[in-house]
């Protein structure tokens, strides 16, 4: 497992334009697989069109201190973009406008952003009632001054959603790193110990699941069910809900499942997993995408295909809700890995 | 057409056969999908059986679409081998077994 970006080999797939032809050519250029646009014809869905907006997700920037091998972000402790103050006041204008109930905060890891608890803070004087933080669990063990993260997210009665790829460390390790299966359980423990997770205590603790490998995710359902047991179990661990995310052919993915030989097959079982009833409910329909330098997408993976929104208005700074709604999503085939099965969204299937 | 016997991505093609046999086919993959869903029992386990039993039949295609089950179900590399060896003891039990009408018949024929 390599242990720098895509950006920092000087990757040709570190170029979004790259990412694009690969998912536009072969099996989609000589017709053996529909593309994602004919597919949504068929169904009568083209243009994809958002519903109200829901959720502001917010990109504080692709520094990380995780080198995940699935990583769609490219993120790394070598990514060193990350979201100044003036663009931070720029999404506080537009958080007081919005018609948004749910403020996301992404990344990398978005609590090495410096002023990530200065912004969580003037965010909720904003207005925000439901924060979610996409936390790696490990940045709260990394280093002393994230030891308290927990105390902070049930300060903001923040939501914490953090993925762990498997209850066994043998997977986590081998998609996230060596070691970072202990770590995520030591932090687990730590935000279970101010409640988080527990039942009664408000703090929503969900886990996020996703395959390590050229696999799609089944049964969220049963995979909630062998976490809660196998956590509980083995470490006294309890959380809320499980979200299963299918992986999307971007970035480090797609690097993973071109250099195993795996990409025929997995467009293949994705395409085939074509579910039109997720199509209503995938995550472009009721959220906006933020990355780190203001930019407006549909959705993160637009992002880091650097897709940016088909509006009049695409950033932050002149945000304008009513224009930006009346726009058309723009697609390419990663969006099958949210439409296969029962669909897959940053809060896991919706179908 | 292909110079071997085993081609893996024809496995994708499995539907086809329905082209050939509309009716049959369709009664096999009804047959088939109502058997992997929730029953007495689960899904999952029935995963595990039908990874033992592609081994048994020596199934390439089997093999790989049930290990691939077996990891989007989240069932564990271990689990799936003692499935294999549940298989493989059978097979192999299915052979020793057989020892008994050895020594019957050479008991019988000798003095």
């Amino acid at each position: 497992m390599s242990t720098k970006s895509l950006s920092a080999r000087n990757n040709e797939l570190s170029n979004p334009q790259k990412q694009l032809e690969y998912l536009s050519e072969g099996l989609f250029a000589d017709g053996e697989l529909p593309t994602f646009k004919h597919k949504l014809e068929k169904e009568n869905d083209f243009p994809l069109q958002p519903k109200p907006l829901e959720i502001l997700q917010i990109n504080l920037g692709y520094m990380c201190n995780q080198v995940c091998s699935h990583c769609h972000v490219d993120a790394g402790p070598d990514r060193k973009e990350i979201m100044t103050v003036e663009t931070m006041q720029h999404c506080l204008e537009a958080i007081k406008k919005t018609g948004a109930h749910t403020l996301d905060l992404t990344g990398g890891a978005p609590e090495m952003n410096p002023n990530f608890r200065w912004f969580v803070e003037e965010a909720s004087k904003a207005g925000i009632k439901d924060f979610i933080v996409r936390s790696n669990l490990t940045i709260i063990v990394a280093n002393k001054k994230y030891y308290d993260l927990p105390e902070f997210f049930k300060k903001h009665n923040v939501h914490v959603v953090s993925s762990l790829p498997f209850y066994k460390r043998e997977k986590t390790d081998k998609q996230r790193g060596k070691g970072v299966f202990d770590k995520s359980i030591q932090a687990l423990q730590m935000l279970n110990a101010v409640g988080y997770g527990k039942e009664g205590s408000g703090l929503k603790l969900d886990l996020v699941y996703n395959p390590s490998g050229a696999f799609l995710p089944k049964d969220q359902d049963a995979m909630e069910s062998d976490f809660k047991t196998a956590l509980k179990e083995d470490f006294d661990i309890e959380f809320n809900s499980l979200f299963a995310i299918t992986n999307l052919p971007i970035s480090r993915f797609l690097e993973y499942l071109i250099a195993s030989e795996n990409y025929e097959d997995y467009m293949y079982e994705l395409v085939n997993a074509y579910n039109p009833a997720a199509v209503q409910n995938v995550m472009c329909r009721n959220t906006l995408s933020v990355s780190w330098d203001g930019w407006l997408y549909d959705c993160d993976f637009n992002q880091m295909l650097e897709l940016k929104v088909n509006s009049s208005v695409k950033h932050i700074s002149n945000y304008d809700e009513d224009a930006i709604q009346n726009r058309n999503i723009i697609i390419s085939q990663h969006c099958y890995g949210c439409t296969a099965g029962a669909g897959s969204s940053c809060q896991g299937t919706v179908a | 057409m292909s110079k071997s016997y085993y081609d893996p991505s024809d496995l994708r093609k499995f539907g086809e056969i329905t082209e050939w046999s509309e009716e049959l086919g369709k009664k096999f993959f009804d047959y088939y999908g109502s058997i992997f869903e929730e029953g007495a029992l689960s899904a999952r386990e029935k995963s595990l059986i039908a990874l033992a039993v592609a081994h048994v039949v020596k199934c390439p295609y089997c093999i790989d679409a049930y290990t691939k089950d077996g990891l989007e179900r989240g069932i564990t590399k271990e689990e799936m081998m003692e499935a294999v060896h549940a298989g493989a003891a059978i097979e192999s039990g299915a052979t020793l077994v057989h020892g008994v009408q050895m020594m019957n018949k050479y008991k019988k024929l000798s003095m």
